[in-house]
């Protein structure tokens, strides 16, 4: 019977979420296409995790190999595409993420088979494979049909699918591991842990979070003002740190941190999803963006689309305003 | 040390308003300005920074139309070398796997040591370039790096990993990295740069310079072919404030308070 992968991907002693939800997407295409759902665990001492996942698969194949004790391009690519190779799958999925972005590409490039990235959807229409991708930064979706193929990649978005409750009781297969030659031109040296800066926006109740609508960083105690008279704290997109207007703990998205705060204010951000997977839990996001196509509105309880070098100033004087009157009464 | 950069020209979507176009397969482009793909301009930077600390050349390089010489001046005037734009009405509909093909064609006989990409171009972000350059030139690759460090033979990066971790890596040259945003300061154009940049050639290539057959660049080279383009459905859409700013800034505060929040 062909099979559906799925790779599983693992960190610092954790199964990564993008794995569950790659399995229940799974799960529903190997309905569709009568195929069989298999999970691939690749590591080093992962045994442990061969049981979680078999719970969300048919199969579980796993290899382990000292050499594949810590993600690495290399060592992923050569096992993946002999098993590839082996047992011709009709689909490989793996997750769009800092390790799917290193290894997908060239595996598909080496084995010749068809690749869509970070997709947000798939589905076969009889032997055809449509994906659904985004593109300017989500302002934009393109629905698009891959190459055909006996056997396609993907690597999907994580967050995208929402995980089901498990409900299978896979097989676990070991396999002895096909590395035989040395991983001789990528070798991993260590992590390197986040920097811990002062203040923790992840534990604030209110943020105020600027984008690169704030144009310029004599623009930024404008809004850090703002924030001060709120009792909350500055948080940004990306740029703003890339830029240097502030410290890398400040950086809310899928690189950054993730928040849950009790009020979100997005003040020129345009809302990608990278930022948004970020933020989006937060209870009450209100955004501030004079483009009101900007994808930040489909997240955001309350919206004004307008300058917000007009509402900051206004918004400020109406709390001071009302703060005074708390005081005075 | 001999460098290629590859480099994209882009349209600034982020402020724009965005129009589907009556083939419903791109978007409408005129009125939008291009300039050099965000990550791309991390890229030109690095290895200008690179050129500075170590000697050597860098070569950039584009598969666009004319309208990209823009970007290519750019890079000439910011330091690169050499440029090289890759022209052929047939390379139109090429996904992100034709467009490494083509650029493979031409890098393939350049002599190198360092291949920088971004991590994704703005417009169509597939994030694949960089590694499929890589696994064609049959050398190594790294991805999403923030720091690049010269050790002999090898070259020792920081990727990026999810929620601000990094892992350091090392990898042997001659590699394809591609670059992630905020690895650098890109610095402005001087007015020295561009007078010299003036005098710079740009070179100028067609499929059949490629030594590529038609079949393998454009939608027939390329893995995906794009069905359609749609704004995505705005299925939880904000309530939006409406009025004055004095006015909105009421309503703000207003549901602020009855939240308690102030
Ligand atoms: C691997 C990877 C990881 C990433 N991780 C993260 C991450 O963790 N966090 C993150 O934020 N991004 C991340 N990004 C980047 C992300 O894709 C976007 O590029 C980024 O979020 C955009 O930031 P922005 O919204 O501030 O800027 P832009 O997209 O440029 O948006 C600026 C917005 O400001 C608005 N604006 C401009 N002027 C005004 C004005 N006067 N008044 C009101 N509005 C105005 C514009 O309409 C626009 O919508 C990542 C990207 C990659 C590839
Ligand atoms: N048409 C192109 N010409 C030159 N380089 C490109 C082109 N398209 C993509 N690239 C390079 O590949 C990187 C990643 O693009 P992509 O894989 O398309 O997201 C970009 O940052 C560029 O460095």
């Amino acid at each position: 019977m062909k099979e559906i992968f799925v790779l599983a991907e693992h960190r610092q002693g954790q199964i990564r979420d993008i794995t569950f939800e790659m399995l229940t997407k799974g799960e529903e295409l190997a309905e569709t296409t009568d195929t069989q759902l298999t999970a691939i665990l690749l590591g080093k001492d992962v045994k442990k995790y061969a049981e979680t996942l078999s719970k969300y698969a048919e199969k579980v194949l796993l290899i382990e190999d000292i050499k594949l004790e810590n993600f690495n391009s290399e060592a992923y690519q050569q096992t993946l595409s002999q098993l590839i190779i082996k047992k011709k799958p009709l689909l490989t999925l793996i997750g769009h993420t800092s390790y799917g972005v290193d290894l997908a590409p060239g595996l598909a490039t080496k084995l010749n088979l068809p690749l869509a990235t970070d997709c947000i959807d798939l589905k076969f229409n009889g032997e055809t494979l449509l994906v659904t991708r985004q593109m300017y930064g989500g302002k934009v979706n393109v629905r698009a049909t891959i190459r055909k193929s006996k056997s396609y990649i993907i690597t999907v978005r994580q967050s995208t699918f929402t995980v089901q409750k498990p409900t299978m009781n896979g097989e676990i297969i070991e396999m002895s591991s096909s590395l035989s030659e040395e991983i001789s031109k990528k070798r991993f040296i260590k992590y390197l842990l986040p920097l811990s800066g002062d203040i923790d926006i992840t534990t604030a109740d209110i943020l105020v979070s600027i984008g690169r609508g704030i144009k310029d960083v004599s623009n930024k105690p404008m809004v850090e003002e703002l924030a001060k008279i709120l009792g909350g704290v500055l948080a940004c997109s990306r740029p703003i740190v890339d830029k240097g207007w502030l410290s890398s703990d400040r950086q809310v998205g899928t690189s950054g941190k993730t928040v849950k705060s009790k009020l979100y204010f997005a003040i020129g951000i345009s809302g990608a999803f990278q930022h948004v997977l970020g933020m989006k839990n937060s209870d009450l996001i209100i955004a501030i963006n004079k483009d009101p196509n900007a994808p930040i509105f489909n997240f955001a309880n309350y919206g004004v689309v307008d300058d917000l070098f007009k509402i900051v100033p206004s918004l400020k004087e109406k709390i001071i305003e009302l703060k005074s009157a708390r005081s005075q009464s | 040390m001999d460098i290629i950069v590859c480099i994209k020209h882009v349209p600034e979507t982020a402020e724009a308003e965005i129009k589907i176009d009556s083939s419903g397969k791109a978007i409408e482009k005129t009125g939008l300005v291009f300039d050099i793909n965000e990550w791309d301009d991390y890229v030109l930077e690095e290895a200008v920074r690179i050129k500075e600390k170590f000697g050597g050349t860098i070569t950039a390089i584009t598969v666009n139309t004319e309208e990209s010489n823009r970007t290519l001046r750019k890079c000439l005037a910011r330091g690169a070398d050499k440029a090289i734009r890759l022209t052929d009405a047939k390379f139109e509909g090429s996904d992100g796997y034709a467009i490494a093909k083509i650029l493979h064609s031409v890098i393939k006989d350049l002599p190198f040591d360092l291949i920088l990409t971004g991590v994704l171009a703005s417009d169509d972000g597939y994030t694949v370039v960089g590694s499929i350059l890589a696994e064609l030139l049959g050398i190594s690759h790294s991805t999403m790096v923030k720091k690049i460090e010269f050790i002999e033979s090898v070259v020792r990066v920081n990727r990026e990993l999810e929620g601000g971790l990094e892992e350091i890596v090392e990898v042997k040259l001659p590699v394809v990295l591609t670059i992630q945003t905020g690895i650098n300061e890109p610095r402005y154009v001087s007015i020295m740069g561009i007078r010299k940049a003036m005098k710079k050639e740009i070179k100028v290539l067609s499929l059949t310079d490629t030594g590529l057959s038609e079949s393998e660049v454009g939608e027939a080279g390329s893995w995906l072919i794009i069905n359609e383009l749609f704004i995505p459905p705005m299925d939880k859409r904000a309530e939006f404030f409406l009025g004055t700013p004095e006015v909105i800034a009421t309503k703000i505060v207003d549901l602020l308070k009855s939240r308690g929040l102030i």
